[in-house]
């Protein structure tokens, strides 16, 4: 267990300024060519930049700004059809127009790249070792298989496998998506390259793991010196380590600047829309959020003028005519494309200024005490075990996952539950145990009153009327073969509705979720996926459920259409008086939403309780840690904070540690003596209440503790 | 303000024209692609042939020439004549016909069967899986050319409709194993989650959620069945175990023409032509068709 | 591990007997050797066809299950009866079985292994002159069934010995009969007798193959870790080579099973056509001489095949892709 204070990146800020650039990008266009007559895509122009040795560069944007196509570019990487022109030059050698012969020399050598996505970034046949040894061996021929494996071993470890010498010979399959970014990482900086570029490393992964990963990719940077360009979504990844930051909008950079100064001084509405609309884990009140309208321009047909104006609350017709140019605004290279900067510089308006503010009421049951209003679900000691089977063609049964074992909590009316934890954790299965309505393996569920496993057939039916779930991909939980009218008139058919009001009913509906009834007769793949994710809720709100349960409802969607959609979840709460179970991983949108709080470890809940305490003073080490590794949109609050940062992964859910399930990763556990640490060796730990409001932690030696 | 979040630019903004819906921009995608017109209109053009064809000669089917067996094409015999003084032009439609529609009926047939067997399975798993996943090996073993050569020659008497039964009963089994892997992960989609959570009966989930869901691989699997039907037909005809005497299909007159291919080429050349071509149009259909309707194979593109 | 093996080898043998048994009682009840007999001149008396078929275990007269019950008691010792002319099947099948898997293996291994370059070249170079040519080239065999295919290439033989003026390609048979030309002679004979049904079987399989492999590997070559290999240094090609093509093989390695029993369909074809005196030739012939017994045989022997290639294209699975191997 480590705990390390997030300084930026480079230690001294003085030294990432001298030297010469390392990487220059100036004036970069790219455009993939239509299909047949449709116009062509214009991912990226005119980006440029430059970072120097040291120098940490973050660039953000939601999906579709053209990001990451501008680092594929700069790689080589880009598919043969884009037209790529502009300057892209590394230690001042013009890279573009370089072949596939002359630039595989670059790659991976003096410019390394970490993707996304690990699970499916390594070749699934090679050994991790054998795949490292080729990354070295590419480019230093003449070393020996030997040597190289010595180097893929070392590299290993200092991206912090454990036993690096034996699991170099494992296959990617067997690491966790943690691990396996770790020897991404190995990869990208086995040659010691002068630049690393990092798009989305971390947002496949859960929070404990970015924190290690944010780790390992500080402890690569200084290893090698390198200069990293940070690719991401995450606002608060890149407040606590980049020096300068590029926010992109449709394919250009919108605002650029040192970090503090966007943050705190920005002068682009995209960018202050882009923080007003994040939920934030460091701010008490339960105020709406400010959601950026619309969605992002298609990039094969912009509007002239400003890309942001159709979005942009305090545009006016001279933003629609011209395009605005990227220009000063402040000192240290601050630059900004909005012809209105100046006049936000002046009159010193930040994002409440310049988006209006949603309001709505509080709920009615909130008013009357817990204890005095209805339980809707009550779960006691749910048990969810499946076999685990190994092996595609020689199938077999090699042990028990413990999915689920022994969750108890309860929902009252008008009370919006959040579950939270990592994946694996067992929070999905829990879900879908309540959801199927069959006898548990072991426990009780009751649902309004009624017992899982005991209704009979038309109780059954009953229920699944009072009980409605969204789901979280916005792709996937739509029959794109079916109309918009009818996926969300499918619930009312089954239950009988009568077919003369159904139209009524189901533009009432899309009327509620703020979509427009002519647009009945769509299909869902004609939506964004915020409108989806619209249709998704009004389908579940159709007959009138008590109860509703949202698995990850809105972590498929960008931040700016994410703040839309929990706008429209709370109202809709306080309007309808609706009951929510709501799963998620993102703590900072649990915080936003929910009443009450369940932190869910290995298949049991560690703490629940009321939003404010487990927030800002919890007992649980893993709540702790879980609370402490999620980076805050705050460059000077984030520099601030000391990170708990865990060691290794989840362990297997089918093969549970003895005792306290987080004691081998618990830091407390760590700083206790040989008598102390008994009873977490021996003795699961039950929930046992604090004494105050409902408040209970599975802890032996729980103990409060302010995090964020 | 929060409700009408992201109707506003919609509304006013970039696409206020309607979005054309799936079928339509496939149907556009597929017209764009040249082998699919091709492949389309080879069909129609054979199809329009095999009909009208005869009753433009003068010729009737199964009527004989005794003035002229074995002749080379001449302005009287547009393709020739075979060895008892048939009109080759005339018994190639009639045998194109057939062949045509042995191809669909066995595809619309087996596919169906496909579809049925394997959504069940896959959505049911468990004993339901088991037999019917059992059933589809067991008729993957044996080999079908034999029953088929021993079963035909018992129920010819029949008519060629229970040859079409039983060219269907052999054709499924891939194409339901196929259908089995997809349902098992269809069925995990949310959508048919929420279908399940909202009380549909699983009977009903399967024809309005999954099988809908599966009609690009299904209709694909279809046109390949055309063809695999023609094939076999025309093997098991080679070897005198397919279409009878009177009727004649395109494999029976390859049959008969083969060993006549050397000496007197049009007695062979036509019919397999015909075959190969129609056969060709209904792959480069299927081939066109998967590519319109797999996204993945759109991105690759 | 070793349990799991010998119980997908036990499903596999219950899947051959009960195909086996399928076959026999269905060509013991569809089939009617007797018929074989009547139209003998002079025609023997009934009580001689029936001593004879009883002695063969063939007599229609004797109840289906008592049929069944003889045989299936001598195919347990391994003994698969008597032909309809009162010759040992397994004596004619051991010589029968050799041709027809001379024939398949070679037929299999050139068709996939050209059919597996071409696809993955093709995919490579996609919507490239190679890669038109190649999916012309499968498209059309693709669409020629298994019979026309070898009836051509006999025609092209012909024209092509005509034009010669010498045999240059031999179409019939398996040899040339009582021919004295030494051990070299006679191999290089036998080629040259292997060459046309060897072709005209690869053929099929080399159309299937590449296009079943040039799908394959469209699906890889966008894939994530192509795009790291790159991003480590490789070339395109050498990350294509070692990385794209490797994983892509895999699920080529499955469908070999489902292609198999086509490929059987295919040699009773090919030998029928080029007088083979194979497995799938016999099957044709002894549903013409009402055989029972050699069509349960030969049936046997197709069930066999088809697990064989199952079960070999499992192991090949597990050989090729790490992630199905049992640690």
């Amino acid at each position: 267990m480590t705990e390390t204070i997030t300084a930026n990146g480079t230690g001294d800020p003085g030294s990432a300024e001298t030297g010469a650039p390392v990487l220059e990008i100036e004036d970069l266009h790219v455009t993939f060519p239509g299909r047949g007559r449709e116009p062509d895509v214009r991912a990226v122009r005119g980006v440029g930049y430059s970072v120097r040795r040291g120098e940490i560069l973050g660039i953000v944007g939601e999906s579709g700004s053209g990001k990451s196509v501008s680092s594929m570019a700069a790689m080589g990487l880009l598919p043969d059809n884009a037209r790529v022109t502009g300057s892209i030059r590394l230690h001042g050698e013009e890279l573009l127009g370089l072949d596939d012969k002359a630039m595989s020399t670059k790659r991976g050598d003096r410019i390394a790249m970490v993707f996304q996505d690990p699970l499916s970034g390594l070749t699934p046949v090679y050994t991790v070792g054998d795949q490292i040894i080729e990354a070295v061996r590419v480019h230093n021929p003449k070393m020996s298989k030997e040597r190289a494996a010595e180097r893929a071993v070392e590299l290993l470890g200092i991206v912090g496998i454990p036993n690096p010498a034996q699991r170099a010979k494992a296959f990617p399959h067997e690491f966790s998506g943690g691990m396996r970014q770790r020897v991404m990482i190995a990869i990208a900086i086995a040659n010691d390259p002068d630049v690393i570029i990092c798009d989305e490393p971390t947002t496949a992964l859960d929070v404990t793991i970015q924190a290690q990963i944010l780790e390992v990719l500080k402890a690569a940077q200084r290893e090698t010196g390198a200069a990293i360009v940070m690719i991401t979504h995450d606002l608060g990844v890149v407040a606590g380590l980049v020096d300068r930051m590029l926010v992109m909008y449709a394919g250009r950079p919108v605002e650029v600047g040192a970090v503090d100064d966007v943050y705190y001084r920005t002068r682009m509405p995209y960018t202050m829309g882009l923080l007003g609309s994040v939920p934030r884990l460091d701010t008490e009140e339960h105020a709406p959020l400010v959601p950026i309208e619309g969605n992002p321009p298609s990039l094969s047909s912009l509007p002239p003028g400003c890309p942001f104006a159709p979005r942009c609350p305090i545009a006016t017709d001279e933003c629609r005519a011209e395009e605005p140019e990227l220009l000063e605004v402040g000192g240290d290279g601050h630059t900004a494309a909005c012809i209105r900067a100046p006049e936000i510089e002046r009159e010193g308006w930040t994002a409440a200024d310049v988006y209006p503010v949603p309001e709505f009421g509080e709920a009615s049951a909130s008013r009357t005490r817990r204890a005095d209003r209805e339980t809707v679900l009550q779960v006691d000691g749910l048990v969810k075990h499946h076999p685990l089977m190994k092996g595609a063609v020689f199938k077999r049964r090699v042990g028990t996952v413990y999915a689920v074992d022994g969750v108890s909590f309860d929902i009252a009316e008008g009370e919006t539950l959040g579950l939270v934890g990592e994946s694996g954790c067992g929070k999905s299965s829990t879900l879908m145990e309540i959801l199927s309505l069959e006898r548990p393996q072991g426990g009780t569920v009751d649902l309004l009153g009624r017992r899982s496993g005991t209704m009979g057939a038309r109780e059954r039916f009953a229920v699944r009327r009072d009980v409605q779930v969204v789901f979280q991909d916005p792709m996937s939980s739509l029959d794109p073969r079916m109309l918009v009218f009818d996926i969300v008139a499918e619930p009312l058919l089954t239950h009988g509705y009568s077919k003369d009001r159904l139209r009524a009913r189901v533009n009432e509906l899309l009327d509620l979720v703020g979509l427009d009834p002519a647009h009945a007769g769509r299909y869902p793949q004609e939506f964004s996926g915020g409108q989806r994710q619209r249709i998704g809720i009004a389908r579940a709100l159709a007959l009138e459920p008590r109860l509703l349960v949202l698995d990850e409802p809105v972590s498929a969607l960008d931040v700016s259409i994410q703040a839309g959609v929990i706008n429209l979840l709370e109202e809709l709460k306080v309007r309808l008086g609706l009951s929510y179970l709501f799963v998620a991983h993102d703590l900072s949108v649990v915080r936003h939403i929910a009443d009450r709080v369940a932190v869910m470890y290995l298949g049991r809940i560690v703490e629940i309780g009321e939003v404010g305490r487990i927030f800002g003073d919890p007992a649980h080490p893993y709540t702790q840690a879980l609370l402490s590794a999620i980076p805050v949109p705050d460059p000077e609050k984030e520099r601030a904070r000391s990170h708990i940062v865990l060691e290794g992964d989840l362990p297997s859910p089918a093969d549970p540690p003895s005792g306290c399930r987080f004691r081998p990763r618990c830091p407390k556990f760590a700083g206790l003596s040989e008598a102390e640490r008994v009873p977490c060796l021996e003795v699961s730990p039950d929930l046992e209440s604090t004494g105050e409001d409902d408040h209970a932690a599975a802890c032996h030696y729980a103990q409060g503790r302010a995090v964020v | 303000m929060s409700l009408s979040a992201e109707l506003a630019p919609d509304a006013e903004g970039e696409a206020p024209a309607r979005t054309p819906g799936r079928w339509s921009s496939v149907l556009r995608q597929m017209l764009q692609t040249r082998r699919v017109v091709f492949g389309v209109a080879t069909i129609v053009l054979m199809v329009v042939m095999a009909w009208v064809g005869p009753l433009l000669s003068p010729w009737d089917f199964g009527e004989r020439d005794y003035a002229a067996f074995l002749q080379p094409p001449s302005p009287d015999h547009w393709w020739g004549t075979d060895s008892t003084g048939r009109d080759v032009f005339v018994s190639t439609m009639v045998g194109l016909q057939k062949s045509v529609i042995i191809g669909l009926l066995v595809a619309v047939l087996s596919t169906a069967v496909a579809a049925v067997v394997g959504a069940f399975a896959g959505y049911f798993l468990g004993v339901t899986d088991r037999v019917l996943m059992w059933i589809t090996d067991l008729l993957l073993v044996l080999p079908s050319f034999l029953i088929l050569a021993i079963l035909y020659p018992v129920l010819r008497d029949q008519g060629w409709l229970v040859f079409v039964g039983l060219l269907a009963a052999f054709l499924w089994m891939v194409t339901a194993k196929m259908v089995r892997g997809m349902t098992i992960s269809l069925k995990e989609r949310e959508y048919v989650l929420a279908a399940r959570y909202m009380g549909v009966p699983a009977w009903k989930i399967i024809f309005r959620h999954i099988i809908p869901n599966m009609s690009s691989l299904l209709i694909v699997d279809a046109t390949i069945n055309v063809s695999s039907a023609i094939i076999v037909e025309t093997s098991l005809s080679y070897f005198g175990f397919g279409v009878q005497p009177p009727d004649v299909s395109l494999g029976s007159l390859i049959s008969d023409g083969a060993s006549q291919a050397v000496t007197h080429p049009w007695t062979f050349v036509f019919s397999t032509g015909l075959l190969v071509l129609l056969v060709l149009a209904v792959n480069l259909i299927g081939d066109g068709l998967r590519d319109a309707l797999d996204p993945q194979s759109k991105r690759r593109a | 591990m070793w349990l799991f093996l010998v119980r997908r080898l036990v499903n596999y043998l219950v899947l051959i007997v009960v195909a086996t048994t399928c076959a026999y009682l269905l060509a013991a009840s569809a089939l009617s050797p007797r018929v074989n007999y009547e139209n003998q001149s002079p025609r023997p008396s009934e009580e001689a066809v029936d001593a004879r078929l009883d002695e063969l275990n063939l007599n229609d007269k004797t109840p289906l299950a008592e049929r069944w019950v003889v045989w299936a008691g001598d195919v347990v010792t391994g003994d698969f009866g008597k032909t309809v002319t009162g010759g040992s099947v397994n004596e004619e099948m051991e010589i029968r079985i050799l041709v027809s898997l001379r024939l398949i293996i070679a037929g299999t291994v050139l068709g996939a292994t050209a059919g597996v370059g071409v696809g993955a070249y093709a995919a490579v170079k996609q919507y490239g002159v190679f890669d038109q040519l190649s999916t012309g080239a499968a498209f059309t065999v693709l669409a020629v069934p298994a019979v026309v295919v070898a009836i051509s290439l006999q025609v092209l033989a012909i024209w092509l010995n005509g034009v010669a003026g010498e045999t240059l390609l031999v179409f019939n048979g398996e040899a040339t009969p009582s021919l004295d030309a030494g051990f070299f002679g006679t191999l290089w004979d036998r080629a040259k007798h292997m060459f046309l049904p060897t072709v005209a079987l690869a053929l099929g399989q080399f159309a299937v193959f590449s296009r079943y492999q040039r799908n394959m590997m469209l699906d890889v070559l966008g894939s994530d870790f192509v795009r790291t290999a790159r991003a480590k240094g490789l070339t395109r090609r050498a990350a294509l080579l070692k990385h794209a093509l490797r994983t892509a093989l895999i699920p080529t390695v499955t469908y070999f099973t489902f292609t198999f029993g086509v490929m059987m369909a295919g040699t009773t074809f090919t030998e029928k056509v080029y007088n083979w005196k194979g497995m799938g030739s016999w099957l044709i012939d002894s549903i013409a001489t009402n055989d029972v017994h050699a069509v349960a045989a030969v049936s046997c022997f197709m069930a066999v095949c088809v697990m064989a290639a199952a079960f070999l294209s499992d192991l090949l699975y597990a050989w090729l892709d790490p992630r199905v191997r049992v640690g």
